[in-house]
């Protein structure tokens, strides 16, 4: 029984640690704009195509910082370009920005690579196969939990203990007042992009590890399931999305490992529904409070 | 040379004229008070100088280098502090740490300042730890005052800092006021109490929906009729 679970759970965990990674950048964004990142999911994406191109011409070594490089300045000009000129707009202007932001990435993606599926190329070690008892699996699925634990672990001390973290604490409560400090809250604010773009390369990384091939709208159920969670954690909180990534991964597996594969997405997207029905805060949401 | 000089300054809120082209001046190591009705523009002003809301029309210098169209940052930085009206301490930052957030501009030691702060308000220091939100509107108060010192500021802002408060405790404000000048610090303090403000002020300014319509010493408006009609009505005399 335990032998023919192992591995849908040790794939759940795998995928939860992915969900994981892009769920931080979307609660970041949220905790200190009050807005859902629509075009994250693209920025996932494009993540996966910086390393099928760059790996074309570039060794290993040098395609993985420099894909979370690419990443993390898309995610840096993303904030520029559609948001910070809104910064006083209504909140719906914004929204529709970011819709807007999506689709603009996604039909850049279709023009360059004409829309053909791209393969991702193998990462060595990640790629290797290992025994864990009786399952057989990819030695990605061990390290995505493990990596993503330990990047939010720091992140979390990050947001705790340095100046920059405090910082970014302060202007998720008042810009205002932020500012009357001396912080300038666009830096701030282009902090918590670096840091969700960032995390989300690393994400790409691990999932297309295991998924291989790269279109255009690849990242948008990965996008979508991180934002699920992101929500049923309570939208706003880094533990709380991480938590949300990890159940919503393996209740999808386990799912499928009572042979209702066809209902597992359907599972994440009536999760999402109970919990904005009971619970609209998440599990470690606080009290909605209006950004004034 | 006046530490700060505002010269016709208006300001607009959409299609209302909030400030309609009103000057003042705050000279170095004087306590300025501004007093007026709810509405009068008395915080727009306040927000004018600091950045936050941008200017019609007109100029405010501060010690010789003119700050309007800078950011807040930059004014920050040049040393004007503000208590902001309605104290926002930062509620999900402890009481340290708001105080440490205070002083985000420098890069020097701040223990002496903090301890500075404590020894001031002892009652900060018992709830160091605490989140500033869990504090009572008195302790956030004191708070807010002390965050505002951390930046050592030549100008301190102040906007209704005993609002709300229990008479004992607005006394207690009102003395760290004074302590703060004797220490050299300006300040332009905005109240709705105006007894309390004119007795400590050197320069008054009475401010009536968007212009200023009488200016004196704290006395000679604290002795004018019209002042104590409008504004000292109701206050009990001062002994
Ligand atoms: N953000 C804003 N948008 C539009 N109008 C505003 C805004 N802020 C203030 N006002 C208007 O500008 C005028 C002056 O407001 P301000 O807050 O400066 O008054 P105040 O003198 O500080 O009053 P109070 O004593 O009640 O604090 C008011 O009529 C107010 O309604
Ligand atoms: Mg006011």
């Amino acid at each position: 029984m335990f032998d023919k679970i192992l591995p849908y759970l040790l794939a759940g965990i795998s995928v939860g640690g992915q969900y994981a990674l892009i769920a931080v950048g979307y609660t970041m964004v949220y905790g200190i704009l009050r807005l859902i990142n629509f075009a994250h999911g693209d920025i996932f994406t494009a993540a996966g195509f910086f390393m099928v191109y760059i790996t074309a011409s570039l060794p290993m070594g040098i395609s993985i910082p420099l894909v979370i490089v690419l990443t993390v300045a898309l995610g840096f000009v993303l904030e520029r370009v559609a948001y910070k000129p809104l910064r006083t707009a209504p909140r719906m202007s914004v929204m529709i920005s970011a819709i807007g932001a999506s689709y603009l990435m996604q039909n850049l993606m279709w023009y360059v690579t004409g829309g053909l599926a791209k393969q991702y190329p193998v990462l060595p070690w990640l790629s290797d196969s290992v025994q864990i008892g009786s399952a057989s699996t990819k030695v990605v699925s061990i390290v995505t939990p493990i990596l993503t634990v330990a990047l939010v672990v720091a992140l979390v001390m990050l947001i705790k203990h340095t100046k920059i973290g405090m910082a970014m604490r302060a202007v998720s409560v008042d810009f205002e007042t932020s500012q009357l400090m001396g912080i300038r809250i666009n830096s701030v604010i282009s902090m918590t992009f670096i840091i969700g773009s960032a995390l989300a390369a690393v994400g790409s990384m691990l999932f297309f590890t295991s998924y291989s091939t790269v279109t255009p709208t690849v990242g948008a159920m990965p996008g979508l399931k991180a934002f699920v969670a992101a929500v049923f954690g309570g939208i706003g909180s880094i533990p709380g999305a991480v938590i949300g990534a990890f159940i919503i991964g393996i209740a999808e597996n386990l799912i499928k490992a009572a042979g209702y594969t066809a209902f597992s997405d359907a599972f994440t997207f009536v999760l999402l529904i109970i919990v904005l029905l009971f619970k609209p805060t998440g599990l470690f949401g606080e009290a909605a409070a209006e950004k004034v | 040379m006046s530490l700060l000089y505002i010269k016709d300054l208006r300001v607009n809120y959409g299609g209302i004229e909030a400030i309609k082209g009103i000057s003042l001046t705050v000279e170095k190591g004087e306590i300025v008070t501004l007093i007026g009705a709810n509405g009068a523009g008395k915080s727009t002003t306040l927000r004018a100088i600091s950045g936050l809301v941008p200017l019609r029309d007109g100029t405010i210098t501060y010690d010789g280098q003119v700050i309007s169209g800078q950011s807040p940052q930059k004014i920050v930085s040049e040393g004007i502090g503000m208590v902001p009206e309605g104290r926002r301490v930062f509620p999900n930052l402890t009481v340290l740490e708001n105080l440490r957030i205070g002083a985000y501009l420098r890069k020097d030691d701040l223990t002496p300042d903090i301890d500075h702060v404590y020894q001031l308000f002892p009652r900060l220091k018992e709830r160091s730890w605490q989140p500033a939100g869990t504090l009572s509107g008195g302790e956030q108060q004191m708070l807010a005052v002390g965050r505002a010192m951390m930046m050592r500021p030549k100008l301190l802002m102040m906007d209704e800092p005993s609002l709300g408060l229990a008479p004992l405790v607005i006394r207690d404000i009102f003395r760290i006021i004074e302590k703060l000048h004797e220490e050299g610090i300006t300040i332009l303090l905005v109240e709705q109490n105006a007894n309390a403000a004119l007795r400590i002020a050197d320069s008054a300014y009475v401010l009536e929906t968007g212009s200023i319509t009488m200016h004196g010493t704290g006395e000679e408006l604290l002795s004018n009729p019209k002042v104590k009609e409008a504004y000292l009505g109701k206050s009990r005399s001062s002994t």
